[in-house]
């Protein structure tokens, strides 16, 4: 069935479709409308879910894990300050192992008190050990909560499905909203082998030693690292049975690319739009829209890159006293790779400025002008 | 024929503590743990933040109790225990009670957010707060239910706490829920008739339990008991209900109300205090203990 959404509401379908059990949230805008139509939802029988209103995102977070550890099947949704508020327990989650699946709009930290997208929010938490999805349309939105599902389950890791603020949390597409048996089909119900019950009394995360500590590290890391292979392969099950593949990332006209921008979120499809003119004006242009960002998949960005010239990141995130975060991971991915195109790093668009396409072709013509970087970092728009 | 003699045991057999666990010797959280899990039986699930308990239960992979843990974060006690009886509910289990077992800091302080949210949703689930007045899992610091005079790592004798412990039980009965109670470890039979009594009731039900700490305290271990008597007969801690917010039911009126002066004087916390600030304490007391009575009579 077709219907035409907002991106807030394409999460609130995914976890609706995903027979979510437990949802615990906490307003803040942009987020809103992801949680009021799941308390709809839940209010309606529609989704058979018990939603507990908390006072707090840190709470929000702290009840989908203990609902998590009794093997349900949890899902919460936040933004900007209030993920940065439950970052203690986003650790817990990995470090417990229960895959909640949580949808995060890209939000500008404050201050000043900003609203509008930007991608420092959700980077902070790059070393909790959360995998990370940015999406640039509703449709993958809703797609990508279902498959997230899936993947945390399997390996016991907990998922964050991005999208920006008001860009895509606020903008209306069709989506096309899948058959819930088809879906039951994919996602079977969360079967964990340990979960918190008396009839198996066991004590979850007690005081671990030296000892133990460095392996349960170890093992997370593990699951980690099988991640970017399950995905593939859940995408391949998702487009066979709804016809949308979902995968590591979103590559366009690369092959033969002087020069390939990465990009991500709806950045990406703007890139995308930027490409197509270009290409159109004669300029060998790709476009690599990063979806996985957790765990970086290392080896498509190798063998993507080992076929362009050039490539220019275009960041809507900064580590301050570094650079653009995709920038660092990037290079760092290319590190040591026999003829590996030089790495151009631009910063654009933070606290919601407008991303143009007029932006991508100039930063796809300064990086065919210029041999290697000159700067480290390549300002977007911004008024020096 | 000789009568053989019959004992009536005045608290359940059952136990679901073993021994091995790691308290310090004369702790009083253990007592409460082993009492409230008697009361409760084995269909129980704790979430146990960052307190004494989290140690004392064992380092992975062991366990001195015979109930499941989560052990969540420290400001989560009462969150993670709504979650987790959510996500039971979810599964099918409607019968494990869900205890939220946190210290005076986890809920006094860094905890009483959650805690307020669960209280206001009437989540069902169980909060216990075992209270020693201090941060003592990591070394003796004030919390805010530390009471006024004591000493601690944090608030030296030559700057002893000055202000009065926070009133929980008035913070939770003005949330409305619909059981609260507290308790000493003194007296197991009314600890655990309360325990029974809270487990039949659904909604958020709150325990205050009073648990003396001999290495928090600089008293003896083996007062620790004695300590948790007195406390309740010189009115300090008195044991009384509070039903749905209003309905306040005095457990233990005594005799003779006890001067509080040899209850102070056996703990190394309260060395320093002058008579001249003892007799503040003692006044304190008893304007506390007049204002609980009000409340009582009032019904």
């Amino acid at each position: 069935m077709k219907k035409v959404i907002m991106g807030n509401h394409a999460l609130s379908f995914g976890a609706m479709l995903s027979r979510s059990q437990v949802i615990a949230a906490y307003p803040i805008t942009p987020q809103t409308q992801v949680v009021e139509l799941l308390s709809e939802m839940c209010a309606s029988k529609a989704l058979n879910a018990k939603f507990i209103k908390v006072e707090s995102e840190h709470s929000a977070m702290a009840a989908c894990l203990g609902a998590a550890l009794a093997g349900a099947r949890t899902f919460t949704a936040t933004s900007s300050q209030g993920l940065s508020l439950m970052h203690e327990l986003l650790h817990w989650a990995s470090g417990g192992r229960m895959p909640v699946v949580m949808g995060n709009i890209n939000r500008a930290m404050a201050p000043g008190w900003s609203i509008w997208t930007d991608q420092n929010d959700s980077l902070s938490e790059r070393d909790t050990g959360w995998m990370q999805f940015y999406c640039a349309s509703n449709q993958e939105v809703l797609d990508t909560v279902i498959q997230a599902f899936k993947v945390s389950e399997k390996l016991l890791i907990p998922s964050m499905v991005v999208l920006d603020a008001f860009a895509l949390s606020h903008t209306y597409e069709v989506v096309d909203i899948p058959d819930q048996a088809k879906v039951d089909e994919y996602l079977p119900p969360f079967q964990p082998q340990f979960r918190l019950t008396p009839s198996e009394p066991h004590a979850f995360g007690g005081l671990t030693s030296p000892e133990h500590y460095f392996e349960f590290r170890y093992k997370l890391q593990k699951a980690m690292e099988k991640a970017p292979a399950l995905i593939e392969e859940t995408g391949r099950e998702y487009e066979k049975m709804f016809g949308r593949y979902l995968g590591l990332a979103d590559p366009r006209s690369c092959d033969d690319a002087e020069i390939m921008l990465v990009t991500s979120g709806t950045a990406g499809y703007t890139a995308h739009v930027a490409v197509e003119q270009l290409r159109g004006e004669g300029f060998k242009v790709g476009n690599l829209r990063m979806k996985v960002f957790r765990p970086f998949p290392f080896d498509m960005v190798r063998e993507i890159a080992g076929r362009v010239k050039k490539i220019a990141v275009v960041d809507r995130n900064i580590s301050y006293g570094h650079h653009g975060i995709f920038y660092q991971e990037v290079k760092s991915a290319l590190y040591g790779m026999k003829n590996a195109p030089p790495v151009f790093g631009y910063i654009a668009g933070l606290g919601g400025r407008d991303i143009t396409p007029k932006d991508f072709g100039d930063v796809a013509r300064h990086a065919m002008a210029n041999e290697r970087p000159e700067e480290e970092i390549f300002w977007i728009g911004v008024k020096k | 024929m000789k009568k053989e003699r019959t004992f009536k045991f005045t608290i359940p057999e059952e136990e679901l503590m073993n021994p091995g666990h790691l308290a310090c010797q004369g702790c009083s959280a253990t007592q409460a743990m082993r009492y409230v899990l008697k009361g409760l039986g084995q269909k129980t699930a704790l979430c146990i933040p960052a307190c004494c308990w989290a140690v004392i239960d064992g380092p992975v992979p062991y366990s001195s109790l015979e109930v499941p843990i989560y052990h969540c974060a420290f400001e989560t006690a009462a969150s993670s225990a709504s979650g987790l009886k959510a996500g039971l509910e979810m599964v099918g289990d409607t019968e494990t009670t869900v205890v939220a077992w946190a210290g005076d800091g986890g809920t006094f302080d860094i905890g009483l957010q959650a805690l307020s949210g669960t209280a206001e949703r009437n989540d069902d689930i169980i909060y216990v707060c075992y209270d020693n007045e201090a941060y003592m899992n990591t070394g003796i610091q004030r919390s805010s239910a530390t009471p006024y005079g004591a000493w601690t790592t944090t608030t030296p004798v030559k700057h002893f706490k000055r202000r009065p412990k926070k009133d929980i039980v008035a913070i939770m009965a003005a949330h409305k829920i619909p059981y609260i109670a507290t308790a000493s470890v003194a007296f197991p039979e009314d600890l655990i008739k309360k325990v029974k009594k809270a487990k039949d009731i659904k909604g958020t039900r709150f325990l205050h339990i009073f648990a003396p700490c001999p290495t928090g305290w600089k008293s003896r271990p083996d007062d620790s008991v004695k300590l948790a008597r007195m406390v309740v007969q010189n009115c300090i801690f008195p044991l009384f209900e509070v039903e749905n917010g209003e309905r306040y039911t005095l457990n233990i009126r005594p005799k003779e109300k006890k001067p509080i002066h040899d209850y102070v004087r056996l703990q190394g916390r309260f060395r320093h205090l002058t008579e001249e600030q003892l007799q503040f304490m003692q006044q304190e007391t008893n304007h506390n203990w007049e204002l609980l009575l009000k409340k009582v009579d009032a019904k």
